[in-house]
């Protein structure tokens, strides 16, 4: 039944909304909750209890209890009493068999005698195997509501960041006069509140008799906010935990807002409790403050003829609001002795007994009755001591009612603020909770202190015990759970003591609820069942997510950086299977029509060995080494010595760690005296980079390293025809004699400017070409347009793999693990002694002086059977002990037979047989044989002799392969993919006196930027490194490594958009974890930092941002800017001052 | 999420950071006993208290130490390596 205006704030009149539940139309208000218009369609049921089917109606009408979980549009478990109710809404009633009104489960209730506390616990598991049987039944009735699948919408769901000064949570009286204070400070303020308007409990509860204070100040204050520029409200939105130094999950609609504040002000208030005795969950008993939201914000009358049961002075303001409702209050059972007899009596009281209301005292609830399922009148007893069990009571009278508000005492919202460290204690004097041991910059406003009022708070009025054992049970403490007072005591009783086992025994706390409307009860009846104190027993442990929060809001929206070569669209037209490495994306194979994976893998090794094939290595680290002490930094870091090196040779490179554990390899080769090139493999390169870093901090040799992994594309070359098809395509010198193994020579290969480094990882004559990354694509169509006639075939990791095993060759990580040392790999001979140290010398030695109990070795199977082949990880056994494993295994089409790495006994030799146990135990005899497994004598290595052709083909100019400007995008955000324009680094101890003598301007310290007379644009990324956009010009003027300044190849290694518009600040704001705000981020300034999980440089200049990240990424980033885009065009949130 | 102070960068979230183990100085590398080495080698103090650390931004690959506590968790202070303690 509705009331009319004034009451109902919330609901416009003028609109009706329809609706149905459980297949009947009804019809609400618009700005009416479900629950709200239910209610006032008289609906009586609305739910079913979860473990004994108990009829519901609702308790707290503010989303905090599971009476009002019901079922809408096919979405399980939404609170009633916060949807808001929409045209259509098909609203179901969840938990029970059959209909609603003849639920079929509440048999069980008859059994609640013979379903103890621990129940599950107890029985079930005997006879051996009979809970398997019965786990079938309890798992059809466990769990909440019923998802379908079919009917699931996918909704799409947003992450962004946020950054304010100051974050203050609930938009209560305190919460609102906490915002204002700190925005009266200057600082910016973000006021979240959970409810559609600001005002809390202002706007339903009374504070005067008049009942026209609260209204008024919500008024007032909610003026002073709106006005107020430095405030930004978000309703609707709830506060979901709090992480470390205030990273705050902030939940409205689809979207999270992730806020990182400087201080957090939480105004959260407490949440009224109920009262603990018989049949306190039948439909009609709901707490004081539901009723005053249903009367005040939706003019729902909830009953005719009421009874409430007071603990605090709260308890009369709602009288009076009854009264005003129209609303008989038929008596007020006032559990506290001292107001009405010392005649300290509140304004309120004093209303409400002027207006003849009758106040009972000296009596307490026993028991509630039902008429059909519905509250129909309260028996009371006289007052009992406190304990948990009642031996002996008085029968008072009963009296006729539909409606029983209780209103009894309040519990701080402790739970964020536990969340945040502070600890929770009961003051038992003042019979309150209170926190206390806040973090710096966390503060508490209004009765989330535990203290109650407007201006002067004071200890909350709660009553102290308004918990009333019956004999016959049935007093809830856990509605959610179903769980008596009985379980609580009896849990104790089993001796499970310690709260936190209480709660994990009988499942208090655990229900959709969380223990909001349980955790004081429990703790008041495990205190008094231990005999302690409330504070000594304290509550349980409530962790983030407050609430409920769906899965999508997790599962929504997750970036996976991908980094793609440029060659990566040739190798999808060639139907290329992909492979994740790291971040890359790799061929594996490429197979034809109709050919599986193993076929693929033997016909690719075939033809390397044959022909000639290709391989786009560009994932392949790299790491540029230049200076004067290039040398001596990987002697250092490398087993080998590289001072001897000549400049156009490499060498094999192979790093430990200070324990003497080989961690990676590649090639290093030396360009010029004082520049070495360095190859890592594909996963190890950021760490070997790291590694580098971090000891030339300590060692300050005088030496620039750079990664330049992205900054260049490789190809390797490898077959017995591959010199014949380099040859066509390049003026340099291929004979053996002018360029012989592990020789290195720059020149150009296709027209483009190339590195060449003759290498035989696969065990073939084979040539790295490594150019610029823009070029990768030229060079790959042009190396297939010159091999056809070949037989040129490109070949994947798969066959590299393979084909590297026949040649022995290790990978590192595939056949060496983290306690794999240079002597079980027999790498001794990389090793150089003629050098003072390397990093794992001094462990590498001492390991040398103990017994070796495993090596690695090759092994072969006399079979062809690719069955036969063990797999990685199948155990060596010696005898019955475990003396090993195998690291790789194939079978060889070049050798026809398998061959493989294993770890051996070390006492093991070759021409031995060992046992491989494979899959379903049986046993396979391999034989130990010396590696390689192919061309032991390295002859296919040799460069035949053939006539050198000219080139023939003549490549279209640099630019035209580079796919175009992408600038189609314009949605309040413009992105202009300026990849193709000019751009350099500059790094070195002196480069920023050099750009100085260059009448440069350059920008005083790091992480600035700096627009130059021409236009280009200067950025300073550390004392010594400057990247220049606009401009390759310096990098052409400045010889390498003069004066200790090194070029870096940014135009390669850096992708760079521009982006400008109106919304691109708010654009990066919501996917940079960092604070972007105009008075934060300002012109000139540069932030190095990850956006989407890659790492960027971003630049501020004259209005517009410059984005600048690894290359190989750029379309990965891209996607993701517009991805991000989409979803912020469909609500953009965000406002700026 | 933590923050951290990066002496180059500023104020970062955490997981623009890798940590790089505790600062040791190191032994001798060829007159350290055996067992002076393998504590270098094998073992961090895990004082409880503060203890000094490495750590890396990893945008900016730059590598700075931070004193922080390992029982409270705080962060004292970062501040880049230098070779001269004193400095430090």
């Amino acid at each position: 039944m509705r009331l009319s205006a004034p009451f109902g704030t919330r609901i416009k009149r003028d609109t009706r909304v329809f609706f149905s539940f459980n297949g009947t139309r009804l019809n609400g208000f618009e700005g009416d909750t479900v629950a709200s218009a239910l209610l006032a369609a008289d609906v009586q049921l609305m739910s079913r209890s979860f473990k004994y089917h108990r009829p519901r109606l609702g308790l707290t009408f503010a989303g905090d209890d599971a009476a009002t979980l019901v079922t809408i549009d096919h979405r399980a478990n939404c609170f009633a009493d916060t949807e808001i109710l929409c045209q259509a809404m098909e609203v179901t009633s969840q938990n029970h068999l059959g209909s609603l009104g003849h639920d079929l489960g509440a048999a069980i209730g008859l059994l609640a005698r013979f379903l103890p506390v621990g129940f599950y616990y107890k029985a079930f598991y005997r006879p051996k195997g009979i809970w398997e049987l019965w786990a079938k039944f309890f798992r059809r009735s466990a769990g909440l509501g019923r998802i379908n699948p079919s009917k699931q919408k996918v909704v799409p769901r947003t992450k962004r960041y946020l950054h304010v000064d100051h974050l203050v949570v609930g938009g209560g009286y305190h919460g609102m006069r906490a915002a204002l204070d700190i925005a009266n400070d200057g600082k910016s303020v973000l006021l979240v509140e959970q409810d559609p308007v600001l005002g809390g409990s202002l706007l339903y509860s009374r504070i005067d008799p008049e009942g026209v204070v609260a209204g008024r100040l919500a008024q007032e204050l909610i003026g002073q906010i709106e006005t107020n520029n430095n405030i930004e409200v978000m309703t609707t939105a709830h506060c979901n935990g709090w992480y470390a130094d205030h990273y705050v999950p902030i939940l409205q609609g689809h979207n999270l807002f992730r806020i990182r504040a400087s201080g957090v002000t939480l105004a959260t208030g407490s949440l009224e409790q109920p009262a603990v005795f018989r049949n306190n969950d039948l439909p009609g008993v709901m707490l004081g403050s539901g009723v005053q939201r249903l009367v005040h914000l939706y003019g729902v009358k909830a009953g005719h003829r009421a009874v409430i049961i007071a603990g605090n002075d709260e308890a009369y303001g709602l009288a009076l609001d009854l009264l005003d409702a129209d609303i008989e209050v038929a008596a007020i059972i006032e559990l506290r002795a001292e107001p009405v007899k010392s005649g300290t009596r509140s304004a309120l009281m004093e209303s409400v007994v002027e207006r003849g209301v009758r106040i009972i005292t000296g009596a307490e609830p026993h028991a509630a009755v039902a008429r059909r399922g519905h509250l129909s009148a309260i028996q009371l007893r006289g007052q009992t001591s406190r304990e948990v069990h009642v031996a002996q009571y008085e029968p008072l009278e009963t009296i006729e009612c539909d409606l029983l508000c209780s209103s009894v005492g309040f519990l701080p919202q402790y739970q964020i603020p536990c969340q945040a460290g502070a600890r929770l204690r009961f003051d038992e004097e003042d019979n309150c909770f209170t926190l206390d041991g806040l973090p710096p910059g966390f503060q508490l406003a209004g009765s989330i202190t535990g203290k109650w009022g407007l201006d002067e708070l004071a200890p909350d009025p709660n009553h102290s015990w308004p918990i009333f054992p019956h004999p016959q049970g049935k007093e809830f403490v856990d509605q959610d759970e179903d769980l008596q007072i009985v379980d609580i005591v009896n849990a104790v009783a089993d001796g499970f003591t310690h709260v936190q086992l209480v709660k994990r025994y009988s499942t208090v706390g655990m229900g959709p609820s969380q223990g909001r409307h349980s955790a004081l009860a429990t703790a008041k009846i495990t205190a008094a069942a231990n005999r302690t104190t409330i504070d000594e027993t304290g509550v349980t442990t409530a962790r983030p997510p407050l609430r409920a929060e769906p899965l999508a809001v997790s599962a929504g929206e997750v970036f996976f950086p991908a980094r793609l070569s440029s060659m990566h669209e040739a190798h999808s037209k060639l139907g290329a299977q992909f492979l994740h490495a790291g971040t890359w994306y790799r061929p594996a194979c490429y197979p034809r029509p109709g050919e599986d994976r193993i076929a693929c893998i033997e016909r690719e090794v075939i033809s390397v060995r044959r022909n000639v094939g290709m391989i786009d290595l560009s994932t392949l680290g790299g790491i540029d080494i230049r200076g004067p002490d290039a040398s001596e930094l990987l002697n250092r870091l490398y087993t080998g010595g590289f001072k001897g090196l000549a400049i156009g040779k490499s060498k094999y490179a192979l790093m430990c760690n200070e324990a003497g554990v080989v961690i990676d390899d590649g090639v290093a080769a030396r360009l010029a005296e004082t520049h070495f090139y360095v190859t890592a493999t594909t996963t190890g390169v950021e760490n070997v980079y790291r590694q580098m870093l971090k000891w030339n901090v300590q060692w300050q040799l005088d030496v620039d390293i750079t990664n330049v992994t992205g900054a260049y594309c490789v190809v390797n070359l490898a077959g017995p025809k591959s010199k014949e098809v380099l040859a066509r395509l390049t003026t340099t010198d291929l004979d053996e004699d002018a360029f012989p193994y592990l020789g290195v020579r720059e020149g150009e290969v296709a027209g483009i400017p190339a590195r060449l480094l003759r290498v035989g990882f696969v065990g073939e004559l084979g040539y790295e070409i490594h150019v610029p990354q823009t070029f990768g694509r030229h060079l790959w169509e042009a190396l297939a347009a010159v091999g056809a006639r070949f037989d040129i075939a490109p070949f994947g990791v798969e066959a590299q793999r393979l084909l590297r095993l026949e040649k022995g060759h290790i990978i590192i990580g595939q056949d060496t693990d983290a306690m794999t040392h240079l002597r079980e790999l027999e790498m001794s001979w990389a090793v150089s002694r003629k050098k003072p140290f390397f990093i794992g010398d001094r462990t590498t030695a001492e390991i040398d002086t103990t017994r070796m109990t495993r090596r690695l070795a090759g092994f072969t199977v006399e079979s062809a059977n690719r069955m036969d082949v063990p797999q990685e990880s199948h155990l060596v056994l010696e005898g019955d002990r475990m003396a090993g494993r195998v690291t790789s295994a194939a079978y060889s089409p070049t050798l026809d037979k398998i061959v493989g790495l294993a770890y051996v006994p070390a006492t093991s030799a070759e021409g031995d047989t060992i046992t491989i146990r494979v899959d379903h135990g049986h046993g396979l005899q391999a034989t130990l044989c010396e590696l390689p497994f192919y061309d032991p004598q390295t002859e296919r290595q040799r460069v035949p002799d053939i006539s050198v052709a000219v080139i023939e083909e003549t490549l279209a100019e640099r630019t035209s392969l580079i796919s175009g400007s992408r600038s189609d995008l314009e949605n309040g955000v413009v992105i202009v993919d300026r990849t193709l324009s000019d751009r350099c680094g500059i790094r070195g101890r002196t480069a920023a006196s050099w750009l100085e003598s260059l009448s440069m301007l350059v920008p005083d310290k790091p992480n600035r930027a700096q627009v130059q007379k021409d236009g280009t644009l200067l950025a300073r990324l550390s004392v010594g490194e400057f990247l220049f956009l606009g401009s390759s010009n310096y990098l052409g003027s400045h010889p390498d490594g003069a004066d200790s300044n090194y070029s870096l190849p940014r135009a390669d290694s850096h992708a760079w958009l521009v982006v400008s518009g109106a919304h691109s600040r708010e654009l990066l704001q919501a996917v940079c974890s960092i604070d972007l705000r105009p008075r934060s981020f300002l012109d000139g300034d540069v932030a190095q930092t990850l956006m989407f999980g890659i790492s960027v440089i971003l630049i501020q200049s004259e209005g517009i941002f410059h984005l600048c990240a690894d290359i190989t990424s750029s379309q990965y980033l891209y996607d993701a800017l517009g991805e991000s885009i989409n979803s912020m065009s469909i609500e953009m949130m965000l406002k700026l001052p | 999420m933590k923050t951290l102070l990066c002496p180059l960068n500023g104020i970062r979230n955490i997981d623009e950071f890798i940590y790089g183990g505790e600062y040791h100085v190191e032994p001798d590398r060829k007159h350290a006993d055996r067992k002076a080495w393998a504590e270098h080698v094998f073992f961090d103090t895990n004082s409880a208290g503060v203890v000094t650390e490495w750590w890396c931004h990893t945008p900016s690959s730059f590598w700075f130490l931070a004193d922080r506590d390992t029982v409270t968790d705080e962060v004292i202070s970062t501040y880049p390596f230098s070779i001269d303690p004193v400095e430090r």
